[in-house]
Formats: structure tokens, sequence, C-alpha cells
């Protein structure tokens, strides 16, 4: 019984088009400038090439002498990540706390000092960009100089890299999750710190334990990366092991950074059990 | 004292126009009754009462201050004073409801007693006062997240009775709230303005609850101030004018649930 003429067609469709399109004509030179040619692994000579290097690993090595130096290494890399996550957490989490959006008191309105906390929200990002643009190799290049040899590096590299990181994903998790909370209570006079601990913490606590966690994780895997470069643990042995062409010790280590990611996981897991 | 409006306009971001030219003034302790249909500009209203918005023309006081030319410091005192019950509670879900209700003096609180109130409810016996006047008492230490729609609602306004603010806004308080209940915290709304001598302001849309607890009504419609009287002066006519449709037809009379169900429908389906 409508007597006006209903718009049957999307308004957005076009534009939700172009998108694909343009994801599409980004994405293709992409592939091809990367060389990515999956087909060439399965080329005549290259599957027994693989298969060789693969044949070195087996069986894992667990004779008496290496078991000590792995467990000696495997905590080693252990103080290292935990030590360099907990220092991140010190540098990511007041970092975000200024940045974040969600906890501007001068928005409201927009109010008195939104021009100066603008600037200082800013300026805090930028800083969490330096910290983290530079990889982690990079900072243990330079700190193993300074430091000499040893996991004392890598503590510092991953502070650095990893609290770049975390800072960042703190205050966008604690953007995208339900502000109003925090905003009612600024909007009745609350100060930035309450208005975090009982406007955003309760309902974002899992997600920011679950990703601090899974940095941990990573910093396990990127303590190997570092040890090549002389910053000690598990890495450093994997590097002294590939050097001397021992698969079945590389392969032992390996089992052991399966623990480890299995452990995070069921750390993770725990926390948010413990958080919900 | 009290709050002032003058001249008071305010468009949306988005280019929609929420308030024009309202004028509007209340001494200390008075309370008000904002009506008027979906859409009219109540919201808004409150919220820039309440200095959580700041309007683009006019000028606003609040409790004997502008809010919008104090410093920061000053502004955040200001806000203290001024307490909101929102349309939608807006508690974190995972809160316990003690927790909740003593963030209404996170104002006033230093840092370090909101922190450690997280730990140990500082003030156990003042939020199972202002709870047992919305009859929640027995729900003091569950989470929000295990409370009704309507439970939820009391702890948002016993927040505000917890707050003790010098102005209290309340945005459609009762809405989730069954009849009984919704009189109730009406009541005990007026009440804290009459043993705190507070001003209320309360948007309502039971026109009901609106003429029987408040003195003063101030019917809104399209952003602007249509009426505002005393109760005694509102007459039936100027509320059908008020919640009159764009096509002429008075909405008021048909009942709310049947006109709900006939939405839902379909001609098609007999």
């Amino acid at each position: 019984m409508t007597t006006t003429t209903v718009v049957h067609r999307d308004p957005q469709a076009m534009r939700r088009l172009a998108g694909w399109l343009a994801a599409l004509v980004i994405a293709w030179p992409m592939l091809a400038l990367s060389e990515f040619k999956p087909w060439a692994l399965l080329g005549s000579g290259n599957l027994a090439v693989i298969g060789g290097f693969l044949a070195g690993f087996f069986p894992p090595d667990g004779s008496p002498a290496f078991l000590a130096l792995l467990a000696k290494a495997t905590l080693e890399t252990l103080a290292m990540a935990t030590a360099g996550t907990a220092l991140a957490l010190l540098i990511g989490a007041p970092l975000a706390f200024v940045t974040t959006r969600a906890l501007s008191i001068s928005r409201i309105g927009p109010g008195p000092g939104r021009v100066q906390a603008g600037i200082v929200r800013q300026a805090a990002r930028w800083l969490l960009m330096v910290l983290r643009a530079i990889p982690e190799i990079v900072w243990a290049l330079l700190f193993v100089r300074a430091l000499g040899l040893g996991p004392a590096a890598g503590v510092l590299a991953l502070a650095i890299t990893y609290g770049g990181m975390l800072g960042k994903v703190y205050a966008e998790i604690l953007e995208s999750t339900d502000t109003r909370p925090a905003r009612a209570l600024l909007e009745s006079g609350s100060g930035r710190l309450a208005a975090l601990c009982y406007g955003l913490l309760p309902h974002t606590a899992q997600e920011l334990a679950s990703y601090t966690v899974y940095r941990w994780e990573c910093a396990v895997r990127a303590s190997v990366v570092m040890g090549f470069v002389g910053a000690g643990g598990l890495g450093q042995l994997m590097d002294q092991s590939m050097k001397m062409l021992n698969g079945g010790e590389a392969s032992s280590i390996l089992l052991v950074f399966l623990v480890l990611v299995l452990l995070a996981d069921m750390l993770s897991n725990a926390l948010r059990r413990l958080l919900a | 004292m009290g709050f002032s409006l003058d001249g008071v306009g305010m468009v949306h971001p988005n280019g929609q126009r929420a308030l024009a030219g309202v004028t509007l003034a209340a001494r200390d302790g008075e309370r008000i009754a904002v009506i008027g249909p979906s859409g009219a500009g109540k919201t808004t209203l409150l919220r820039v009462l309440g200095a959580a918005l700041r309007p683009g023309e006019g000028d606003v006081q609040a409790l004997g201050a502008r809010p919008w030319r104090l410093p920061a410091g000053a502004l955040k005192k200001l806000r203290a004073r001024i307490g909101t019950v929102h349309q939608a509670p807006p508690i974190a879900p995972r809160l316990r409801v003690v927790t909740a209700v003593l963030a209404g003096r996170l104002g006033e609180w230093s840092v370090l007693r909101a922190l450690g109130s997280l730990f140990h409810p500082s003030d156990i016996a003042g939020a199972y006062e202002v709870l047992s006047r919305l009859s929640l008492e027995d729900r003091l230490f569950d989470r929000c997240d295990r409370l009704s729609g309507g439970q939820l609602q009391r702890v948002g306004i016993a927040r505000v009775l917890y707050q003790r603010p010098a102005l209290l806004l309340a945005d459609e308080p009762v809405s989730a709230l069954d009849p009984t209940l919704a009189d109730a915290a009406i009541g005990e709304l007026v009440a804290q303005s009459e043993s705190t001598g507070a001003t209320l302001v309360a948007s309502l849309h039971a026109v009901d609850l609106a003429l029987r607890w408040f003195p003063r009504v101030v019917g809104m419609r399209s952003g602007q101030v249509v009426f505002d009287l005393p109760t005694a002066e509102v007459t039936p006519a100027m509320l059908d004018a008020l919640y009159a449709s764009e096509g002429g037809v008075a909405v008021q009379h048909a009942p709310q649930p049947v006109a709900a169900e006939m939405a839902f429908q379909r001609p098609d389906c007999p």
C-alpha cells in the first residue's frame, strides 16, 4: 500500500565493489614483487633437497650432556623473555594510558586543554612508533656491542621493541571496547586512572592479559633470532648446532620451543578464565 | 545556583539539529520533568546541563558556573557535583554491584582510595543504604552482568544517589522498570532532591509519572521548549499537541501495546 517509491538499491554497493577491486589491484603486484611461486617447491630437485635437510633433524639429540646444556639455555631464554616482557609492560602500559583517546577528558565537550592534550597524545604515539619501528634484532646487535655477549642485551632489545608494540595495542584495545562506562565516569568528575580501573579494565582485562602472554610467547621465539647475534639462550645454542650441521640437536631445541608455546597457551587460557 | 540556559542551540556532527533556542532556568532544589516525543532533544538537553556536551550556540550556567569558561581543574570539580542517571546504565558488566555504586563518588575520592576500593569496597554500608532504598540490597555483591535490565537501571540510579550531586539529571531513569518500581524509583529521586536540596531534572516517557511527582513540567518537541508550566496548568490538549505525529494524528489515545502488535502483523498473512 506504499505510495512512495521505495529505493531497493544498496547505496553502498558501488563503493564496496571498488574496495574489493582496489585490494586486488594492490595485492597482485605485491605477490609478483615478492616472487611468490609456491609451485617451485614441487620442482624436481627441490623436494629431495628439503627431504635431505629434514632427515638430518632425526632423531632428536637426547644425550645427557646436551640435555644439560639445553636446560640451561631454556632457563636463560625464559628469563630473557620474561624480563624483557615485564620491562616492556613498564614502558608500554603508561604510554598506552597517555595515548588512548578512551580516557580523554578534554575531548568531552570539547573542553579546555584539548590542543595540549592532543599534542601530548600524538607525541606519545610517535614515541611508541619509534620504539617498535626498529626491529629487536637491530637493538640486540647494538646492545651486544655495549654490554657484551649474553642475555642482558636481549632483555633490553625486547623491552624497547615490545614496549612499543604493547603500548600501541593496549591503547587500541581500550579504544575498541565499550568506552561509555569510562566516559560516564569522566563526565561525573572522576580522574583518568579511576575511570580506567572502574570503566575500562573490568571488561578489557581478559584481552589485555591474553595479548601480553602472546607477546611473551613471541619474545621466546624472538630470543632465537637474537641468540644468533650472541644474545644468549636457546638461540645461541641453535646457532652453534646449525653451524655444526647437527640436525639432532636442532630438532631437540625445536621440541623445547613447541613445549614453551604450549605452556604460553595454557597460561593464557588460565589467565582468561581467572579474569572472566 | 540551579542552572540556566540562554538561547542554547546544538547541531550534532552529522548535521542534525538537536536543540534550537532553548531558554530554561531553575532555582536550587527545583524539580522539573521534561517530556516530549522521541527525538525531541531531551537527552541532548540533559547532556548540555551535565557539562558533557558543549552547545554551539547560547550560554550555559550550572551550579553558578559557566562550565565552558572554567579551567580543566574547576570543570572537573563542577562535574563531580553533577550526577546523571543515563538511559542505558553505563556500567562495566564485570563490576560488582557494590563497586558500581561506590563509583558514584570517584570524583570526590583520592586516587588511592579509588584504587583501594577495588580491592576492598571502602564504604559497604553506604552502598547498602542506597541500594536498600531501591530494594536491591540483596544483590550487593553480585556481578552486574548477572542482573536484569531493570535491576541494572536501578544500580545506575543507586550510583547517582550515592554520589549526592547538587544537580541531579535523570535521562529516562525508569524506562526498564515495571510501573510499581518506576513509581518507587522516581519517588526516591524526588526524596533525594528534597533531603539534599539538589535540583532535579528528569526526562520521562511516562507522562503520568511526570504529572504525579513533579511540580513543574517542560514539554519539548523538535529541539524546542513548547511549554514550561506548573503541573496544574498542563492540559490534556497540550499533551495531545506535544505528542501529535507529523500527520496531525494524536497517538496518545491509542493503547501502546496494541499499536506495537499491529506493526508486526503482516497484511498478507491473515
